[in-house]
C-alpha cells in the first residue's frame, strides 16, 4: 500500500510538512516494498488551486493514505470522494523516518 | 434563529426524511404528482438557510463554485415554492454529492484520521496501531465548552476561508490552505502589519 507524506525536503530527515498542498516535497512511501520517491510539489508557489492539484499528483500515485498536517475543508471532500484517507499529525518535528517507522511498529 | 457555529468536520448529514407528502388536498381525484430534490439541492438549503451560511461559506463547504451553489441553491428553493403552491409531494433522492465520512482520534499517538470506506469498521489507528482509537464526532458532543470553542474561527482575509480557531495558536501564524495568505481572527478588528 502506498502512502503519501507531506514534507519539507527530500530526505528521510527532512520535517513533516504541516501543508498539504503547499508542501515541499510529498514522500511516497510503498508499505510492501519499502520503495521511497521524493517529489517535489510543482503546486508549492501556485497562486491558487493548489490542493486540488496536489490531490491529483497524488492520487495519480494510487496513494490509499495521507499524511500531513492540515487539509482544507475543499481537500478533504475531494479525497473523500477519491476514497483516500487523510491522517492529521500536528507534530511538525518528526522527521519522515520517524513516521515511517510509525507505519512499520 | 441565530446562525449555529461553524464547524469543520460534518460538511453534511444525509436528510433523516426521504421526503414530505401534502396533506388535506381540495382538488378532487387529482393524485399526487411530486417534485424531485436533489440531495446536493437539499444540502445547498441546508448550509443557506438553516445554517444560515452564506453562499461563498456554502460552496465552500460542498467544493463547488459560488455560481454553482447560487444556481443549486435557486433550483432548490423553486422545487421547494412548486411543491407548497401545486400541493406536490418532495422526495429527496440522487444528485452528486458525499458524505463527510466519519472522523477518529489516536490515543496513543495523537493524530486525526478519516474513515475513507464506511464499509469497513475501523479498529486501529492506521499510523502505529494502536487500538485506543475514538470516534471523534463533534456533532455529538454539542456542549456549552465546545460551543464556544468552536465559535472562534480563524478567517483569510483574501479569500474568505475560515477553519475554526485552535487555543493558543495566534490567528496570524495560520496560512491559509486554499491562497497561502496568513489568516485573522474572524469578526475582530485586525491590525495590518506593513
Ligand atoms: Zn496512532
Ligand atoms: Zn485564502
Ligand atoms: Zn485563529
Amino acid at each position: 500500500m502506498k502512502v503519501a507524506i507531506t514534507s519539507n525536503g527530500n530526505s528521510l530527515e527532512s520535517k513533516l510538512d504541516q501543508r498539504f498542498g503547499r508542501c515541499g516535497y510529498f514522500t511516497i512511501y510503498d508499505t510492501e516494498t519499502k520503495g521511497i520517491e521524493f517529489l517535489p510539489n510543482p503546486n508549492k508557489d501556485a497562486q491558487e488551486g493548489a490542493g486540488p492539484a496536489s490531490v491529483q499528483l497524488v492520487a495519480s500515485r494510487n496513494v490509499q493514505k495521507i499524511i500531513s498536517g492540515e487539509f482544507g475543508i475543499k481537500i478533504k471532500s475531494l479525497l473523500d470522494s477519491l476514497k483516500i484517507q487523510m491522517i492529521v499529525l500536528k507534530q511538525p518535528e518528526k522527521s519522515i523516518r520517524e513516521i515511517i517507522d510509525m507505519l512499520h511498529n | 434563529m441565530s446562525p449555529r457555529p461553524f464547524r469543520l468536520r460534518k460538511i453534511s448529514n444525509p436528510p433523516v426524511i426521504s421526503g414530505f407528502k401534502p396533506y388535506g388536498n381540495k382538488k378532487i381525484g387529482g393524485k399526487t404528482e411530486s417534485v424531485f430534490l436533489h440531495l446536493e439541492e437539499y444540502e445547498a438549503l441546508r448550509l443557506c438557510d438553516y445554517e444560515m451560511l452564506n453562499h461563498h461559506q456554502a460552496s465552500i463547504l460542498m467544493a463547488v463554485s459560488r455560481p454553482t451553489l447560487t444556481r443549486i441553491y435557486s433550483k432548490a428553493r423553486q422545487k421547494i415554492a412548486e411543491a407548497l403552491v401545486q400541493g406536490k409531494q418532495i422526495i429527496i433522492e440522487g444528485g452528486k454529492i458525499y458524505f463527510d465520512s466519519e472522523w477518529y482520534s489516536c490515543k496513543n499517538c495523537g493524530c486525526f484520521f478519516n474513515n475513507p470506506d464506511k464499509q469497513e469498521e475501523i479498529k486501529e489507528c492506521p499510523l502505529c496501531r494502536n487500538s485506543n482509537i475514538l470516534n471523534y464526532e463533534p456533532d455529538n458532543e454539542e456542549t456549552e465548552e465546545n460551543t464556544t470553542r468552536y465559535s472562534d474561527i480563524c478567517i483569510c482575509p483574501s479569500c474568505g476561508y475560515e477553519t475554526p480557531h485552535r487555543c493558543g495558536c495566534p490567528c496570524k501564524d495560520e496560512i491559509c490552505p486554499e491562497c497561502g495568505t496568513n489568516m485573522v481572527r474572524k469578526g475582530r478588528p485586525h491590525k495590518r502589519n506593513f
